[in-house]
This record gives structure tokens, C-alpha cells and sequence, in this order.
């Protein structure tokens, strides 16, 4: 190692202690449906996702690994945070139904996240609607959704550690999380779909997989 | 006397307190090569260029300027400097991005989104970092090579904090709550 790379190496060192340390902070949780949600996709060689939480560069680079799928990156919540910043929030659902470009049935999986606690409830209904547009028949949407009464602020990165295991990241958010949706409104709001597989977390939040059923005349 | 002068210059871009390794500070005058290579090896196009049109190159190229239309650097790396503002297609072995990009990336290698660093448009590129406070709006295709198989799915792991609520952790079918 010459001097100019050891020299280099020392000036990198916080930066990247400071990296470490921020990653241990966060909390890591346990993930149920991850794993069902990725064996959905895997049987497709050239799957496409839409991933609708903040842009996780690790993330990007972990689906891309372990599916070789096309990421679609649509931060829903960086729409949401500039309409509240502007004062008009009522602009949402509009927005929300333009904004996915994607033809129909084109996309064999969403990763939701806890996205639809942030929005109201016709923002949730325009959102519901478009995803289940844009998703494939077979396809699989993942959403997590809080069940207890909402407190903190923020919004939550949730960056993949392995199938098993998310960690969570808070950052700073406009609006907090919206009253906590029922069962039967979840289930309403993707009506179309049907559940797959559901799984109620320590942390107060619930982990739904969808499934795009295949109709007769779709086979 | 130039030869000393010479000797104590540093070369082209290199920090002034930080020689190379192996040159021997005012006892010998440094080879040339070096600096010369590196100049050859690495373009840079300044802040207050302004280009419009096709760019094509066959060495790596710094961008702190502006640049609308076609970038193609097939073989070689193409840095987006942290004053670089692009409006283009863009093509190249590995791009860096330190600056602000719109329009589609596809690099036969890596494309790199540093911190602050900004993409909106399309990535096709078989490895993709994008680092935290990175801006990026688009799509990723990270194509598997013809062949190759799929990414074996990772050995669970143990959760540090936290596990599922009804039942044991090792018999997930219990865990399954109805709706």
C-alpha cells in the first residue's frame, strides 16, 4: 500500500465509522412475508417491480441481485410531503391517478411498505386502484399496515438486511401517519385481490401479501 | 536551476502535500510520464462549458459542465462532477454520478449515484450503489446475464429485536393471523 492510499484510507475513516454507527442504531425487525413476496417473483426471469417507498440504494441493489427484475422507483411519499408543503393535500388522489405510467398488468410485483398509513382515505382509494391496474394477474403486492394508533411522525425506510429481516430507518415527514386502517378496509381497498398470506408482527404492524387472481378468460 | 524548479512543482492535479510514494522530493527530478498519462487517461470538461450535440470519447471523462444531447463512452468511465449538470442519453462503461443527471444511464458495468448526487430517468446497468441521500426517480434494470442463474436466496438470518407475535418463530404457518 503506497502512502497516498494510506493517506486516503485515514480520511475516509469517520465518515464510514459514522455510516456503521448510524446503521446500528436503527432497530431490525423480523419480516414474514418478504420472503413469500420474493418466492413469487423468482419463477420470472424478467420481473418488474415498483418499489413506491424512498429511494434505498441497498435495496435497489438487493432485488436487482436476487431477481434480476427492473425496478420501477416511485416515491409516493416525496409526492405527498411536497403537496402538504404547498398546502393543497387534496391534490393527492388526483395525482395519484396519472401518476403510474406503467400499461396495464405489466408488473408482477409492489412493494407497498406502509405507504397507505400516510395517506387518506382517497388518496388510499386512488392509490389501490392504480396498483391494482398496473399489477399482472399473479402478481403480488406486499404492504405492511400499523395497527396501533399512530404517534410518531416520521416516515420509515425500510432497507432489506436479508429476506427475514428489515431494518427501519426513520426520517423526518410533513404529515404523521393517518388513523390505522382496519381489516376490512384493507380488505376493501384491494377488493380485486385476494390475500395470500398475512402476518401480525410484535411491532405493531401488519405484513398483507396480495395476489392478482388469474380469471378464467386470462389463462 | 529549471530542473529544480521542476522538481519541487507538483504534477497536474495532485494535492501539494502529497507526493507519490516513490518520488524522491528534490533529490531527482520526477519522470514525467505520470502526470502526462494522467491527462491523457482523464478529460475533464470544465464548469463553464456548455456542450450541445453527441459526445463521443474513447478515455475517461470528467463532466463539471453542462452537457444536452448524447454522451457515449462505451469502454471508459464518465465522472458527473458535483457542478456537472446533464440533460442526455448517456452510455459508458461505469458512470459516476456526483452532480445532477435527467435522462436514461446505461453503463455496461456500474452506475454510482454518490451522496447529493441526482438521476431522473432510467438505469440500465448490471450493478447499481445509490448512496443515501442520493436523489433518483426512474426505473433500474439490472439484467442477469444470459445463463446465469438467479441469486441464491440468502441464509436466513437471525432478527436481532424483534419476531413475530402468536406462535413460535420456527413454525410460521402458526403465525399466519386471519383477515
Amino acid at each position: 500500500m503506497g502512502l497516498l492510499d494510506r493517506i486516503s484510507t485515514r480520511k475516509i475513516e469517520p465518515e464510514s465509522a459514522a455510516v456503521v454507527t448510524a446503521a446500528v442504531d436503527d432497530p431490525v425487525f423480523s419480516t414474514k412475508a418478504l420472503r413469500k413476496f420474493l418466492a413469487c417473483l423468482r419463477s420470472n426471469e424478467s420481473a418488474a417491480l415498483i418499489d413506491l417507498g424512498a429511494v434505498v440504494g441497498s435495496n435497489v441493489t438487493f432485488f436487482g441481485e436476487q431477481l434480476g427484475c427492473k425496478i420501477f422507483v416511485q416515491d409516493i411519499l416525496a409526492d405527498l410531503d411536497r403537496l402538504i408543503r404547498e398546502g393543497r393535500p387534496e391534490a393527492m388522489p388526483a395525482l395519484l391517478r396519472t401518476r403510474f405510467s406503467e400499461e396495464s398488468s405489466s408488473i408482477d410485483g409492489i412493494l407497498c411498505w406502509d405507504v397507505f398509513d400516510y395517506l387518506d382515505r382517497p388518496s388510499a382509494r386512488a392509490l389501490a386502484d392504480e396498483l391494482t391496474r398496473v399489477l399482472r394477474p399473479e402478481g403480488a403486492l406486499l404492504g405492511f399496515f400499523g395497527t396501533a394508533q399512530p404517534r410518531e411522525r416520521g416516515y420509515t425506510k425500510y432497507i432489506v438486511v436479508d429476506e427475514t429481516t428489515l431494518r427501519h430507518r426513520s426520517y423526518a415527514a410533513a404529515r404523521g401517519r393517518q388513523s390505522a386502517l382496519a381489516n376490512r378496509d384493507i380488505i376493501q381497498l384491494f377488493s380485486t385481490l385476494r390475500v395470500s398470506d398475512s402476518f401480525l408482527l410484535q411491532n405493531n404492524l401488519r405484513e398483507i401479501l396480495f395476489r392478482k387472481p388469474v380469471w378464467e378468460g386470462q389463462k | 536551476m529549471w530542473k529544480r524548479d521542476e522538481a519541487v512543482r507538483p504534477a497536474s492535479g495532485q494535492p501539494t502535500g502529497a507526493p507519490p510514494p516513490s518520488q524522491s522530493v528534490g533529490t531527482s527530478a520526477p519522470r514525467p510520464e505520470p502526470a502526462h498519462h494522467m491527462e491523457k487517461d482523464n478529460v475533464n470538461i470544465g464548469k463553464s462549458v456548455v456542450i450541445k450535440g453527441e459526445l463521443n470519447g474513447s478515455e475517461d471523462l470528467t463532466i463539471e459542465g453542462h452537457v444536452e444531447g448524447t454522451i457515449q463512452l462505451r469502454d471508459h468511465v464518465l465522472t458527473i462532477g458535483p457542478n456537472g449538470r446533464i440533460k442526455a442519453q448517456v452510455f459508458a462503461k461505469a458512470v459516476i454520478v456526483q452532480g445532477e443527471v435527467t435522462g436514461n444511464v446505461t453503463a455496461s458495468d456500474k452506475v454510482d449515484i454518490r451522496d447529493n448526487g441526482s438521476v431522473d430517468g432510467d438505469i440500465v446497468s448490471p450493478r447499481v450503489a445509490i448512496a443515501e441521500g442520493a436523489h433518483f426517480r426512474g426505473s433500474v434494470d439490472m439484467q442477469r446475464k444470459a445463463g446465469a442463474p438467479p441469486a441464491q436466496p440468502q441464509k436466513p438470518a437471525a432478527p436481532a429485536a424483534q419476531t413475530a407475535a402468536a406462535g413460535a418463530p420456527q413454525a410460521p404457518a402458526a403465525q399466519r393471523v386471519g383477515v
